[in-house]
């Protein structure tokens, strides 16, 4: 059995007096892509905040390698939808922007970040601007932004939400193709079942309100998935138990 | 489609000289008799004549209004920072930083004179007091309406308060301040010219009043020309400054944006 890198102990939150998510346990491994799963509206970004340090949880311990990081920014990096990219900003120092944060020598964290820039499937973007980027490849500069931070560990919530229905398939694909040569510890929060089922090792399945974890699924699928997975027997038996659990 | 070169440049220029052509009439058919309004053409013969000694005063005035301008984009910058920064200074007051706007500046300029003597300092106070509120309204406007998804991102990744805002609140204010500035650079010369009206030895205003009290009403015009002709200017120099700051706004070419 791999490390355990993430940890959530009995999470609790409530928001204007509300329990918005009851009891979170979850954990992450070494290398490993976790996916929690549920409808909008069911706390997962609260979850997410808790677990990137931004907000602190009424009850329970983030720990992180065995460290509790409760409440404390910094530890983990974190990408959501929007792909936060700074317009003022050319894409190699958006990109390089958690090494300057760092503190780095300016020179020597671009020099640094711009070694991915290939694998990451944005060379050539360096010296333009977010503006003149398309959407996927905006989402690329951003996931690599997010790796920069905290090399073997990540938060996503819904990444790629915002893409149309094709560049998302192809985010997918690269995403995919990506982990095969990087490694990267991934908690990634979403409500697409699809894309749950094709990137993910396990699935936490959310319910609520308030919001709870009530399953837990085991994707067992080699890598790298190709596109067949998508329309296999396997897939739709996997999305069929989901949809039942999410009570659809 | 091709456009015609700039034609729309070109409007303005039309209605200005329209204009220049409405006041020639009414001063050559002596509808208003011309000691009283001197015609276009003479206000530039005056421009001519007193070109030296004109410059001499713009030199006085123009210093009084880039030093004002200068502390007044420090002054907002400070007066922004602390106002974002703490909420409590910020709520306590703004109401006062409006209502300091609504003292008319001809009222407070005699007092200023009256403190601070004959020479630059009231005047540039006066420009500070008139140019540094439209700076500081439009860079907190921007600090404030800075991403908090974005901000909340640079906090997870561990950076500074500094760090902050030189990422992400000063950037984002950076179009604002501009404008902000444009409207400041038109008042700073006639903030300067106001003060001066009121006392000193020598500046566009000080000129000003003592053609009027000889009554050179073209050269008095003149005056008028070279306040507009040299506000004008310093909102192209503003203008042109903007440009080069901001690339990621200015420097792209059509077509290269992808939304």
């Amino acid at each position: 059995m791999k490390r355990i890198r993430l940890e959530t102990k009995d999470i609790c939150k409530y928001y204007a007096g509300e329990l918005i998510i009851k009891n979170i346990n979850i954990t992450l491994r070494e290398n490993e892509l976790v996916s929690l799963l549920g409808v909008s509206g069911i706390g997962k970004s609260t979850l997410f905040n808790v677990i990137a340090g931004v907000t602190k949880p009424d009850k329970g311990q983030v720990l992180l390698d065995g460290h509790d990081i409760t409440g404390q920014a910094g530890k983990i990096s974190y990408m959501q939808q929007k792909d936060l990219l700074q317009a003022h900003l050319k894409v190699l120092d958006n990109v390089a922007l958690p090494l300057f944060i760092r503190g780095m020598n300016k020179h020597k964290a671009r020099l640094e970040a711009l070694k991915y820039f290939e694998d990451f499937g944005i060379a050539g973007t360096q010296d333009k601007y977010p503006s003149q980027l398309s959407g996927g490849m905006r989402q690329r500069a951003a996931l690599l932004r997010t790796y920069l931070f905290s090399k073997d560990i990540a938060l996503f919530d819904e990444p790629f939400s915002a893409l149309d229905a094709i560049t998302k398939r192809a985010m997918h694909r690269w995403y995919l193709a990506l982990m095969e040569r990087i490694n990267m510890a991934a908690l990634f929060i979403t409500h697409d079942i699809d894309e749950a089922i094709l990137l993910s090792d396990r699935i936490y399945i959310m319910t609520g309100p308030p919001g709870k974890i009530t399953a837990e699924i085991t994707i067992d699928q080699p890598r790298p998935r190709a596109g067949e997975f998508l329309v296999s027997e396997s897939f739709l038996n996997y999305k069929r138990k989901i949809t039942e659990l999410l009570a659809l | 489609m091709k456009k015609l070169p700039n034609i729309n440049n070109l409007y303005p220029l039309f209605v200005l000289a329209g204009l220049l052509f409405v006041w020639h009439l009414i001063t050559a058919t002596g509808l208003v008799p011309g000691f009283m309004l001197p015609s276009p053409f003479d206000v530039l013969k005056a421009f001519g004549d007193s070109f030296s000694e004109l410059m001499h005063h713009a030199k006085v005035s123009l210093t009084e209004a880039f030093t004002g301008l200068t502390l007044s984009i420090i002054l907002a910058l400070v007066i922004a920072l602390i106002m974002d920064h703490f909420e409590g200074v910020y709520k306590a007051f703004h109401p006062i930083l409006v209502i300091s706007q609504t003292i008319p500046t001809v009222a407070i300029a005699p007092l200023l004179v009256l403190w601070l003597g004959y020479d630059m300092a009231p005047k540039i106070t006066l420009v500070v007091l008139t140019c540094f509120f439209p700076i500081t309204i439009a860079l907190l406007g921007g600090f404030k309406n800075s991403d908090s998804d974005a901000i909340n991102l640079m906090r997870a990744m561990g950076a500074s308060k500094w760090q902050i805002y030189r990422y992400i609140k000063l950037p984002n204010a950076l179009p604002g301040f501009f404008s902000g500035l444009k409207i400041s650079v038109s008042y700073a010369i006639v903030g300067a010219v106001i003060a001066e009206w009121l006392g000193g030895n020598s500046g566009l205003g000080v000129y000003m009043t003592r053609v009027r009290k000889s009554y050179a009403f073209d050269k008095m015009f003149a005056v008028i020309y070279l306040i507009a002709i040299l506000s004008l200017l310093l909102i192209k120099a503003v203008e042109l400054i903007e440009r080069k700051t901001m690339p990621w706004i200015y420097g792209l070419r059509e077509g290269e944006k992808q939304e």
